[in-house]
């Protein structure tokens, strides 16, 4: 048995940055094997608890030791439906491998001891995609009953209408945009998660019996009400934080000053990386600066890249950050795979202000450095600007990455869902139902920005309830 | 939601405009949904292909017992050189809607509507909404030459004035559409303007307008993409403050929009525009 930990395979950084192929190429069974004998399978399994939606982690790495990958399978789709994407995507370093015992660090992210859970997650999870694995419907006579109507298609409307189909209950999925996936297909890059495994993924659900309807924006196209009247006898609203936000500086509307979501959708959404052979523009850049230190920043940084050096150009993308890397929110794998593939970090720098050319076209940011001071409520430590620090970065292209809010299509379309300051919807924390009887909520639209897992697990608690209730 | 199976087909085709290498396109499509619920103003969002853009196209006419709407666009780029090819019969990739809010329509007294070009379709639900409204409506229309005039008989019968204006003079009066408007706030006493068309010519309306103190309102024509709120793409500076005209919007007071800011992120993509009409369509 080994104690080191075993690396999943991954791209090298000078192919990858040719195209948008996935980066990290996950597992062979030996190495699967391998890590899965790393796990001294606690008596109290402190890692299971790090996970949001609480995967039984010992009992699936357990059953990887033995082979029994479809038994592995079976026990991560019991709690949770997306192994290959959470698998992918999930910041596991924050979440079940910082509560593995293993882990020796006391950063705010996982030592490299700490069992790869997630790696291990995927290849369970593209076993049984592999292998066409399908897990029963567990239909009870009061499941059946529901009829539910999920508005919107991320993590966290996929997650809910998943939990209750294999319950038995009738689900219909509604998405204002042309396909399903949310910002799992809109924000996060091929390269990070492949639209395969999540079209193999929403598929899944359409075998368990959930009904998708695209292009329907609710709220619009269609009201709460008229949903209700439309026989619906429950209604999830899954409809994420999708609005941008701004850093509020001067030259923020000069022309190639994108925020993620635009640049990321036209990427990802609409395949600008394509053009022209897809009609979706999206421009390049000689000198792309992103701001901000999520793993929105990551993707972003890293599209801009790849397109730079698909179009020829010599890739020069660089991240600004107010805080260092430790701070950073971004997993650790995207900034040690954006540092591979050449992007270059610049830390405790503050926007001021932008400047364009003649035409409108952005040509610097004008910054500060900064320095860190105490901890402020988000439990990091505080930037501060320095006056006097001014210098500026050249750039004729800028991606802001800085965070979402919630979108107000729904929510002031319908007076009666109650919202709170951040705009986001209040629900009872006990049920995830909202001012509306009937009506539940859970992901971004109700705790803020957070993790696809930390959504799912709002969904499943709100499809219990759901049930429950119905 | 049986419905929405049937969105997006289209019912029936016309080509208002073709002359010169400028073509207008008259879409019926199918969309129950959208048939029942669309203001004036509203617009929708319409892919023609799976490879096609986003494209927001104000929603000209909506008729919920027919379950219809109307589009009228002008084939400039790719995806609407797609969309235009499209025939009776064929269905839409993807349709989205109503987006955007409503025209604010009650009776405000006399009202003159600017429409210029394509523009002339977006005035067009908002003059017969005004109409049924109890308004006074004077249409001032224009465009570059005579053939480029769309919708000169639906307005007629709509409006109780209407003025025609081409750059050429081959119809109705040589001018511009501002040069009418400015006339008619000298002459008499206006309750409210709206305008609909390029750029440059809702700028000057706002100009004239403002100079007569006079409520204005004009509908954005903003690069989209999601068109939902998700992106930011079609942000505009309005009063100072940056908002989104998918949601926003589409319509603002003109006084209170940074004509210039919106003029120069409307040409963010000239230079890959230039490059994918070259392609071979």
């Amino acid at each position: 048995m080994t104690k080191e930990p075993i690396k999943a395979k991954e791209l090298s950084a000078d192919k990858r940055i040719s195209g948008f192929d996935e980066v990290v190429l996950g597992y062979s069974e030996k190495e699967a094997l391998a890590e899965s004998l790393r796990c001294l399978q606690c008596k109290n399994p402190t890692c299971i608890s790090g996970c949001p939606v609480n995967i039984n982690i010992k009992e699936f790495i357990f059953q990887v030791a033995k082979k029994d990958y479809a038994g592995a399978y079976f026990t991560i789709r019991k709690t949770n439906n997306f192994p290959s994407i959470c698998g992918r995507v999930c910041p596991a370093e924050y979440q079940c491998r910082k509560a593995c015992v293993l882990n020796k660090s006391k950063l705010a992210y996982c030592s490299s001891e700490a069992i790869n859970i997630h790696f291990l997650e995927r290849f369970v999870g593209d076993y049984g995609m592999r292998n066409n694995l399908q897990a029963p419907v567990e239909k009870d006579a009061q499941s059946s009953e529901a009829k539910v109507a999920v508005v919107g298609s991320g993590p966290a409307g996929l997650c809910c209408a998943g939990e209750l189909a294999r319950k038995g209950a009738a689900v219909v999925v509604f998405e204002g945009l042309q396909s399903c996936g949310g910002v799992l297909r809109y924000g996060i890059p091929n390269f990070r998660l492949p639209r395969e495994i999540l079209d193999y993924e929403i598929n899944y659900l359409a075998k368990l019996g959930v009904e998708f309807k695209t292009n329907v924006l609710v709220g619009k196209t269609v009201s709460l009400d008229e949903l209700f009247q439309q026989g619906f006898s429950r209604i999830f609203l899954g409809l994420g934080a999708g609005v941008p936000l701004f850093l509020g500086i001067k030259g923020e509307n000069l022309c190639n000053v994108y925020s993620a979501n635009e640049f990321l959708t036209r990427i990802n959404l609409m395949s600008a990386y394509k053009f022209p052979e897809y009609h979706t523009p999206v421009n390049i850049g000689r000198h792309a600066l992103v701001v901000g230190g999520g793993n929105t920043a990551m993707d972003a940084a890293r599209c801009a890249l790849r397109l730079q050096k698909i179009n020829g150009i010599k890739p020069d993308v660089k991240i600004i950050y107010r805080r260092t890397v430790t701070e950073m929110p971004a997993r650790r794998l995207e900034i040690k795979h954006a540092e591979e593939e050449g992007i270059k970090f610049k830390f405790l720098v503050q926007p001021k202000e932008f400047q364009a050319d003649d035409k409108g076209f952005v040509r610097q940011l004008n910054c500060l450095n900064c320095e860190l001071k105490e901890a402020d409520a988000s439990g990091r430590r505080k930037p501060v600007a320095l006056e006097g620090s001014d210098f500026s970065i050249p750039c004729d292209l800028t991606i802001i990455a800085i965070g979402l809010e919630a979108n107000q299509v729904l929510t002031s379309a319908t007076p009666e869902l109650k919202t709170d300051k951040y705009k986001d919807i209040v629900i009872n924390p006990a049920t995830m139902e909202t001012s509306i009887k009937h009506v539940f909520a859970g992901g971004d639209i109700v705790g803020g920005e957070g993790t696809v897992i930390e959504a799912m697990g709002m969904a499943k608690k709100a499809a219990i309830s759901i049930l429950q209730n119905s | 939601m049986s419905d929405l199976s049937k969105a997006g087909k289209i019912i029936a085709k016309e080509l208002i405009v073709d002359h010169a290498g400028v073509r207008v396109v008259k879409l019926t499509i199918s969309a129950p949904e959208i048939s029942r619920k669309a203001g004036a103003g509203q617009f929708v969002v319409v892919m023609p292909s799976e490879k096609g853009e986003r494209i927001p196209l104000t929603i000209v006419k909506a008729d919920s017992f027919a379950q219809t709407i109307i589009l009228i666009f002008q084939e400039v780029g790719l995806t609407t050189k797609t969309l235009g090819a499209l025939n009776a019969g064929d269905t839409l990739y993807a349709l989205v809607g109503p987006l955007g809010h409503a025209t604010k329509i009650k009776n405000y007294g006399k009202v003159i509507l600017v429409g210029g070009g394509v523009g002339i379709a977006e005035i067009y639900p908002v003059a017969t909404s005004l109409k049924q409204a109890g308004n006074n409506i004077t249409a001032v229309i224009g465009a570059k030459t005579k053939e480029l005039l769309i919708l000169e008989k639906e307005l007629r019968d709509t409006a109780d004035k209407i003025y025609l204006m081409t750059d050429d003079g081959s119809l109705g009066q040589k001018g511009f559409t501002t040069d009418v408007l400015e006339d008619l706030l000298k002459k008499d006493k206006y309750d409210l303007v709206y305008a609909v068309g390029p750029i440059p010519m809702m700028k000057k309306v706002s100009q004239i307008s403002q100079s007569f103190n006079i409520k204005t309102i004009v509908s954005l024509n903003a690069l989209m993409v999601d068109a939902t709120g998700m992106c930011g793409c079609c942000r505009v500076t309005v009063a100072g403050k940056v908002k989104f005209s998918c949601v926003d919007g589409p319509e603002f007071e003109a006084g209170q929009v940074d004509w210039e800011e919106l003029e120069k992120r409307n040409s963010i993509y000239l230079e890959k525009e230039k490059h994918i009409c070259k392609l071979k369509f």
